[in-house]
């Protein structure tokens, strides 16, 4: 899969996974977090933007499952799912649904955050249906 | 809001190339060829044209047109961004610009080899780059293409209304009937709903089928002014209204605070206001058909059905020609061709003139829209 580019406004979310941690981007004035990271909060366009560690679980809100390869690297990790996952108010982000039948997702399926290691050693945080312990 | 443009100004000329898998000549010959087609239509020669509006995306610009297409006379330019909703966009920048007096005869075009150069439905592109922008966000976890993005507020319409991917099946039927009567249409051999159920799966919940094809091609419009529209060649197709815009948060295409809202909910009520009509007036609809179920949502949108209602709406034969709502009598981008859209206006142009292939009896009022969730736009036109 492409590996990202960090920019100012993502690079303290791509430098977070690094360490092993889903940190989002909220507004320090209002509070509420946004996605993708941007420069300003576009609830109250306030300017000054607080990351912190997001819930380490989210649900589940749309997901579509890639069947079709659309790259020849792709043969042979296609089905995979591509859920949009929400995380808390205004932050609604991608993953997919590690470990499980893509045809086990429903909306509003419980997922838990877990870190992957990509080429150049770039680790990315992705999903999977949580364990037993729910303290997780 | 947008009364100001009401017939205004009119379409008067539409040029299109062969549709083809390959086109063998550059996109500038294309958008060349077509542009000489749409000013033929209309009875004027090139250089007469005084304005021109480009999507974005386009790879011909204007300077490339002052030298190969004859375009030395322009005084005012424009571009529109965010692919398909271009197709009307650019109609809105050109119907604004001629109501403000800064141009009299406006040429919109799009020009792509979109099947034979680099397709929007794959992925290798990205594959061997990093990526920037929104796209590091979605990127990485495999969200590479137009399908797998736009599968997602299909999906989230199954859950919410419970719409039926055989309710999509009805939508690629009704395209390919249109584009079975349609001589210009790349995909021409009739399809049942079981055939789209059969048809391999590309992002699930979207099918095959559920896809539009990929085209090389070229479309122009010619737009003047109300006084000059009645002299030319063909019977004018009048600009009732026009309106683009936002109305939600968004970025990029997935980016949003709800799938089952686009901007298209907005851009309705400019539209209709602009026009000063409503969907009760309308006899016929072109809609921006990159993915099946956009067209029950723009329906949704632009007042036809209830919100949620467009998944039943659209089966029954209802969006045929000969239905109750006529949608994309041409066959549009899954059947005729895509050409990012200007073919709707093109479309739009032959029923108010009568020359379509599938010919809407007392056509009058054609509502052309999308609904493809980035900024939108939308026209209304009528009958001389």
């Amino acid at each position: 899969m492409p590996l990202p580019r960090p920019d100012h406004d993502t690079q303290p979310f791509w430098d977070a996974a690094q360490e092993g941690r889903y940190v989002v981007p909220r507004c320090a004035a209002c509070g509420v977090g946004h996605w993708p990271p941007g420069p300003m909060c576009p609830h109250c366009f306030g300017d000054e933007i607080a990351w912190g560690d997001a819930p380490t679980r989210g649900s589940v809100y749309s997901w579509v499952v890639a069947t079709h390869p659309v790259a020849e690297v792709l043969v042979d990790q296609v089905p995979y799912a591509i859920a949009l996952i929400d995380l808390e108010p205004g932050v609604r982000v991608v993953g997919n649904v590690v470990g499980c039948d893509p045809s086990a997702i429903q909306a509003g399926l419980a997922v838990e955050v877990f870190f992957e290691e990509r080429e150049e050693g770039v680790r990315v945080p992705n999903f999977r249906i949580p364990s037993g312990n729910l303290e997780a | 809001m947008g009364a100001q443009l009401r017939e205004k100004a009119a379409i008067v000329g539409i040029g299109e190339t062969e549709y083809s898998r390959e086109s063998g000549r550059t996109e500038l010959a294309l958008a060349c060829e077509a542009i000489r087609k749409a000013a033929d239509d209309a009875g004027i020669s090139v250089g007469e044209i005084d304005g021109l509006v480009r999507y974005d995306m386009d790879p011909v610009d204007e300077v490339a047109l002052t030298s190969s297409a004859g375009l030395r006379n322009l005084r005012w330019m424009s571009h529109t961004g965010y692919g398909g909703t271009g197709g009307n966009a650019v109609i809105v920048h050109a119907a604004a610009a001629i109501a403000a007096g800064l141009a009299t005869t406006v040429v919109c075009y799009r020009s792509l080899n979109e099947r034979s150069g680099a397709r929007y439905g794959q992925g290798s592109t990205w594959m061997s780059e990093k990526v920037g922008g929104f796209e590091q966000m979605q990127m990485p976890w495999g969200l590479l293409t137009p399908a797998q993005a736009f599968g997602m507020f299909a999906r989230r319409h199954m859950i919410e209304y419970g719409w039926t991917s055989e309710q999509f099946g009805a939508v690629a039927v009704a395209l390919r009937t249109h584009g079975s009567m349609n001589p210009r249409a790349m995909m021409r051999k009739p399809i049942t709903v079981a055939d789209h159920q059969a048809s391999r799966m590309i992002a699930d919940p979207l099918h095959l089928l559920d896809c539009c094809i990929e085209s090389d091609g070229g479309c122009a419009v010619i737009v003047t002014t109300a006084e000059r529209a009645r002299s030319l060649r063909k019977p004018p197709a009048w600009i009732m209204g026009a309106a683009q815009g936002s109305g939600t948060r968004a970025r990029g295409i997935i980016f949003r605070d709800d799938l089952a809202t686009t901007e298209a909910h907005f851009t309705a009520k400019d539209v209709y206001a602009s026009a000063g009509v409503g969907p009760a007036d309308i006899d016929a609809v072109m809609i921006y058909d990159h993915f099946t179920p956009f067209i029950p949502m723009a329906l949704e949108a632009y007042g036809f059905c209830g919100r949620g209602e467009g998944g039943p709406f659209v089966e029954d034969g209802r969006i045929h020609f000969d239905g109750e709502l006529p949608v994309n009598t041409h066959g549009g981008n899954h059947s005729e061709a895509y050409i990012h859209g200007l073919p709707h206006i093109i479309e739009a142009t032959r029923q108010l003139r009568g020359e379509s292939s599938a010919q809407v009896p007392g056509c009058e009022v054609v509502l052309s829209c999308s609904a493809v969730a980035q900024l939108s736009a939308a026209v209304i036109l009528r009958k001389d």
